[in-house]
């Protein structure tokens, strides 16, 4: 391609690519329902729609959350086992106590969620320990903490005050509370990274965390904050799991945390942190979502699920990762012809 | 066109070089995490001997250290990746997707002698795919590998299902849970001696393994100083998966049982050892030794756990308390050595990396 060629709009054409990330996913979501429906009518039912929003959303919780630890060029694989935990011993207590009601649940799975965040935004952000290694610690402690206080147990929906279970299968206006609840955190955490200053300050943090303490942004707090949010969020999922199961044994949502970064760094969040945002990784959990509900209404054997997903992580990060370039030499060719 | 090449690599998070034991007090040099997990190891051994009858008898050693066979064989490859700054979690998932190989293709009535090279040649190839993506392509590993983790472990549901092969002649089960004749060393634990012995050579006496603490401590100046740092990094991941795929062999035969779910989460035991063993997980840091006494820790202490029947619950928590210990002890130790030095309070400015 020569100069010629790319000429006044490529500004256009990078601001563009810069914005494909959503755009694509939504394009890859459109095609996928469309195909899928094409060739299954029932997909596109009410049912089948509310069965992948009630199953999204919970994904979308936690992948909100992740985005906003990812962001800051950290992780936390402990979320998983966080739900797990939360969705146990809330429903225990729940079991053992019925005149305890809703709000005294989500308040409690919060609680514990937060407690859990706390822990990890203490040890990475004041021990300065990577990300990774901590997480992966408390994944451990957590997931042998919740082993042990179910000892074998299970919490059954009948032993749960039915307000609880209609949180989960109950609609508002027939949009089912789950995805409401879902997309309103999406929408107040989004606001918030934009808009806020100290939202932006996770993005300068995640872009380069010397400079951004050198620019005075309180690097450890943020960092902290991000965590404990993450964990309040996957507290309150881990109660929303519970609402809609009801039945629950002790290793929940084990595994659940590749999952949610899956759905993160398909949605466009880098995970060496500084870009993305909320929204793509939402999309990013829908389009997961989207994809293993249409693999069996397209009778795919289940087998292929998994391979489908990590294939399409693979794709989604390259793709990523070659337009980046792409954008870079464009860039770079403009700041050239300006220059001379 | 050196420096294009480096502009367009994700290194524009280069980190700060961690000072390589530098000015470090005589004192110090004894408080190296690997040297203090090398004594608990002792402390735990002679504390298991004393404690628990049974423990220090020539059996159930024997028995431990064949159940960790492959976690051993897999962290070797893990050491040098992370020691280069990059990680593998999809060590698990060739595992399994190794597994799932042997069982079908025994199940279509191929000879083990015929199976085992091709399973370690497939094995080679999910390393390539890592690597070719982590190198040419620039992408982190992290997110490659978890990418990979779902995509090897799926396939190995593709080739197998949910069945289970079992039945595999005595002769090949030997292989994987016999003695050393004369010895009460299982042939596993033989192979690990061997290929570790090798792995400390090339780590720690060889321009290799220097190399690989050069890229790990700061890559771009190892790619200055003429370090070919993308072929290196394709020569760990494809080891890496060479070394899971030939321990889904051992496993596979160990227990008898071809599975495409065997070894799953073994990943995150891998990385546990490893990082328990005192390497860095920044990379630039960590020596085999302290691998070893990691991964012996961690299994002696689980299996003492066992011998008590302490629950599976607990042991999951004792690991991932080491594991968040084994990080945050050099950390508190290195900064209180800081503080001692430069009592000034501007400190908080300068990043202290480790």
């Amino acid at each position: 391609m020569s100069a010629v060629t790319a000429g006044r709009s490529t500004r256009g054409v990078v601001d563009l690519v810069f914005r494909a990330r959503e755009l694509s996913i939504v394009a890859a979501l459109a095609v996928l329902v469309a195909v899928t429906a094409g060739v299954n009518g029932n997909f596109l039912s009410g049912q089948g729609m509310k069965d992948i929003l009630l199953n999204a959303s919970i994904l979308v919780l936690l992948a909100v959350g992740q985005s906003v630890v990812v962001i800051t060029r950290n992780i936390d694989l402990s979320v998983g086992s966080v739900v797990g935990l939360v969705a146990f011993t809330v429903g225990d207590f729940l079991a053992a106590d019925h005149g305890r009601g809703i709000v005294f649940a989500v308040v409690l799975g919060v609680a514990v969620g937060a407690l859990c965040g706390l822990v990890n935004g203490l040890l990475v952000s004041f021990g300065r320990v990577p990300a990774l290694v901590v997480t992966l610690g408390t994944l451990y402690v957590i997931q042998g903490l919740d082993h042990f206080i179910a000892h074998g147990r299970q919490i059954n929906a009948v032993d749960l005050p039915p307000a609880l279970l209609s949180l989960g299968n109950g609609t508002v206006l027939g949009v089912p509370y789950l995805p409401v609840i879902a997309v309103v955190a999406m929408l107040a955490v989004g606001y918030y990274l934009r808009s806020y200053p100290s939202g932006r300050d996770f993005y300068a943090i995640g872009s380069s965390p010397e400079a951004a303490g050198l620019a005075g942004i309180p690097v450890r707090r943020r960092v902290m904050g991000a965590y404990l949010f993450s964990g309040a969020l996957a507290g309150l999922a881990g109660v929303l799991w519970l609402s809609r199961f009801g039945t629950v044994v002790a290793d929940a949502a084990n595994g659940w945390e590749l999952q949610v970064v899956s759905a993160v760094v398909v949605g466009g969040v880098a995970i060496t942190g500084g870009v993305g945002t909320v929204y793509g990784a939402a999309l990013g959990a829908l389009l997961l979502t989207t994809i293993t509900s249409a693999l069996v209404v397209l009778k795919v054997n289940p087998f292929w699920q998994q391979a489908i997903t990590g294939a399409l992580l693979l794709l989604a990060i390259s793709v990523d990762r070659l337009l980046a370039l792409r954008v870079a030499r464009v860039l770079r060719r403009r700041n050239a012809r300006h220059g001379s | 066109m050196a420096p294009d090449v480096t502009t367009a690599d994700p290194a524009d998070d280069v980190k700060v070089p961690a000072p390589a034991g530098r000015g470090r007090s005589p004192f110090g040099r004894f408080l190296r995490w690997d040297v203090l997990v090398g004594v608990l190891l002792v402390l735990v051994f002679i504390g298991g001997s004393a404690g628990s009858p049974g423990f220090a008898s020539i059996d159930n050693l024997s028995f431990a250290l064949g159940d960790l066979g492959e976690i051993a064989l897999i962290a070797l490859a893990m050491t040098m990746l992370v020691v280069a700054a990059e990680v593998d979690l999809s060590v698990a998932s060739v595992l399994g997707l190794s597994s799932a190989l042997v069982g079908a293709l025994w199940d279509a009535g191929w000879a083990i002698e015929t199976i085992i090279p091709l399973v370690i040649v497939v094995g080679a190839v999910c390393g390539l795919v890592n690597g070719l993506l982590v190198t040419r392509l620039g992408l982190p590993s992290l997110a490659v590998t978890i990418g990979t983790l779902a995509l090897y472990r799926g396939l190995a549901y593709v080739v197998l299902g949910d069945r289970a092969i079992a039945e595999f002649p005595q002769q090949y089960a030997d292989l994987a849970v016999g003695d050393v004749p004369g010895t009460p060393i299982p042939y596993p634990v033989m192979l690990f001696v061997v290929l570790a012995a090798v792995t400390g050579v090339v780590l720690h006496a060889t321009g290799f393994g220097r190399s690989l603490f050069a890229i790990g401590a700061q890559e771009e100046a190892a790619l200055f100083a003429g370090i070919r740092v993308k072929r290196i990094k394709l020569i760990l991941f494809v080891l890496s998966g060479t070394v899971a795929a030939f321990a889904g062999v051992v496993y596979t035969l160990r227990y008898g049982s071809a599975r495409a779910d065997n070894g799953v989460g073994l990943e995150l035991a891998v990385i546990a050892a490893v990082l328990l063993g005192g390497v860095d997980f920044d990379g630039g840091k960590g020596t085999l030794g302290g691998v070893i006494a990691g991964v012996l820790l961690i299994g002696l202490l689980r299996n003492l756990l066992m011998l008590n029947d302490v629950s599976t619950e607990i042991q999951s928590i004792v690991t991932g308390l080491l594991l968040i210990i084994s990080v945050i002890t050099p950390r508190l130790v290195a900064a209180a050595g800081q503080r001692r030095r430069s009592p000034s309070p501007t400190s908080s400015s300068t990043p202290p990396e480790s």
